[in-house]
């Protein structure tokens, strides 16, 4: 179980994020070179680039699924994670799908499901909602864990206009309590003082250079 | 601890709601135990004598039938990165998903023993010995052999590789249980077998879930 004592302190009272040169190889192929970034409280920040360019791995790499192969990655504090999948098991209410989300974090259930408009379907198994309700739900997920250093892969993927208007508000007001959050997306988001990191693709350096 | 019984709430939850992948193993092992009066004929001495051993390998085999989608799925459907990042320690997450496994997978096979042993013709004073062994080795063959499918989570052709992980592992709960089982026939005490059937499932308890929890972190990886 995570605790706030599990973090090391931070070099600056607002530093949620340290990311010092992480160079990522899968296989034989480079996949991010010398990537720094660092995230303070109230950051949103898109990471950008072509596909390849290493975007998911850079995002599991900081959540601390995959190891680096050099280089460091410190969080200061508990992140919550939004991955390619829903992760929602057909058979089961969308209630029961995040009730583990639900005891793990900190925001109460009903509160997450009103601001995303899912309150509604609560008690329907997830098999009978849309791609956009579902994503809308893995999203409700990363609300419910209450973390502050948010990491959202393609979190709009499926979500039509007014769906998207609703997570941007959400997002708005996460980093309004001093949250932050890393996004990738090929959708512009109305995100207020965003930064963005571009990832060059790395498609042209030839793996024999390496080994 | 919350988090660890919620992750078993929700596979019990998940395995009423398929019910029919949750039978599938218990009328494997009834249909496979059936098989053998057909193949060996119907002699009752024969039967009886090859009884706990029929049941104890039908067992087996039973058990290794949803391993390979005991984390299989969750691997598939994103589950087991937010587990892995959010839930409980690797290691009880694998220890979660083993007693889920026991709970839908060893303990319907044990009642089924029970209407398997007497069709075969155990005696009705061996059959609480048999169910002591048979309890404790579905336990260890549900530590074992969710250790052995958080190894070849996302290996290419792991559901073949499985058994061939399993059974060899599986090999001295096998032969400790079906000799305490045999213990009634033979008129001898089934105390030594008992003792060190136990003690394969007291190695396999704190083992099994740590190696099971790194392969659980390898695959996400």
């Amino acid at each position: 179980m995570t605790t706030p004592s599990d973090f090391p302190s931070p070099p600056t009272p607002d530093r949620l994020l340290d990311v010092e040169d992480v160079t990522v190889f899968r296989g034989d192929r480079l996949v991010l070179d010398g990537v720094s970034l660092t995230l303070d409280a109230g950051d949103a920040m898109i990471l950008t680039g072509p596909n390849g360019a290493g975007k998911s791995t850079l995002l599991r790499t900081i959540s601390g699924l995959r190891r680096p192969d050099s280089g460091d990655v410190i969080r200061y504090g508990a992140l919550a994670w939004l991955g390619h999948q829903d992760a929602l098991k057909p058979g089961l209410t969308l209630a029961q799908n995040l009730a583990l989300a639900e005891k793990l974090g900190t925001t109460s259930l009903s509160d997450a499901l009103d601001a995303l408009d899912l309150t509604h379907l609560t008690d329907l198994p997830a098999r009978l909602l849309s791609s956009g309700q579902k994503r809308r739900a893995a999203f409700a997920r990363v609300m419910l864990s209450g973390a502050p250093l948010w990491l959202l892969d393609e979190p709009t993927v499926g979500l039509d206009v007014a769906s998207i208007e609703r997570l941007d508000a959400v997002m708005a007001a996460h980093r309004a309590k001093s949250g932050a959050m890393i996004v990738t997306t090929h959708v512009p988001l109305p995100l207020d003082n965003t930064r963005s990191h571009e990832l060059p693709s790395l498609a042209h350096v030839d793996s024999f250079w390496l080994s | 601890m919350t988090a660890f019984l919620a992750l078993i709430d929700r596979d019990l939850r998940l395995a009423f709601r398929f019910g029919a992948d949750t039978l599938a193993s218990l009328l494997f092992f009834i249909l496979c135990g059936s098989l053998f009066p057909l193949a060996l004929g119907p002699s009752p001495d024969l039967l009886r004598h090859m009884g706990p051993g029929i049941i104890w390998v039908c067992a087996l085999l039973a058990c290794l039938l949803p391993l390979d989608r005991l984390f299989g799925a969750e691997l598939e459907d994103g589950s087991l990165d937010l587990l892995m990042l959010t839930g409980p320690a690797p290691a009880a997450v694998a220890f979660a998903k083993m007693t889920a496994h026991w709970l839908t997978t060893g303990l319907p096979l044990l009642i089924a023993s029970i209407p398997l042993g007497i069709m075969l013709g155990v005696k009705g004073p061996e059959l609480p010995l048999l169910l002591v062994g048979l309890a404790m080795g579905t336990m260890s063959l549900s530590l074992l052999g969710g250790m052995a499918a958080s190894i070849v989570l996302g290996a290419r052709r792991g559901g073949v590789l499985l058994p061939l992980l399993v059974l060899p592992l599986a090999t001295p709960v096998l032969i400790f249980g079906a000799a305490s089982s045999y213990a009634g026939q033979l008129a001898t005490s089934p105390a030594a077998s008992l003792d060190l059937l136990g003690a394969c499932l007291f190695a396999c308890l704190p083992l099994c879930p740590l190696a099971a929890g790194q392969g659980l972190k390898a695959a996400v990886g």
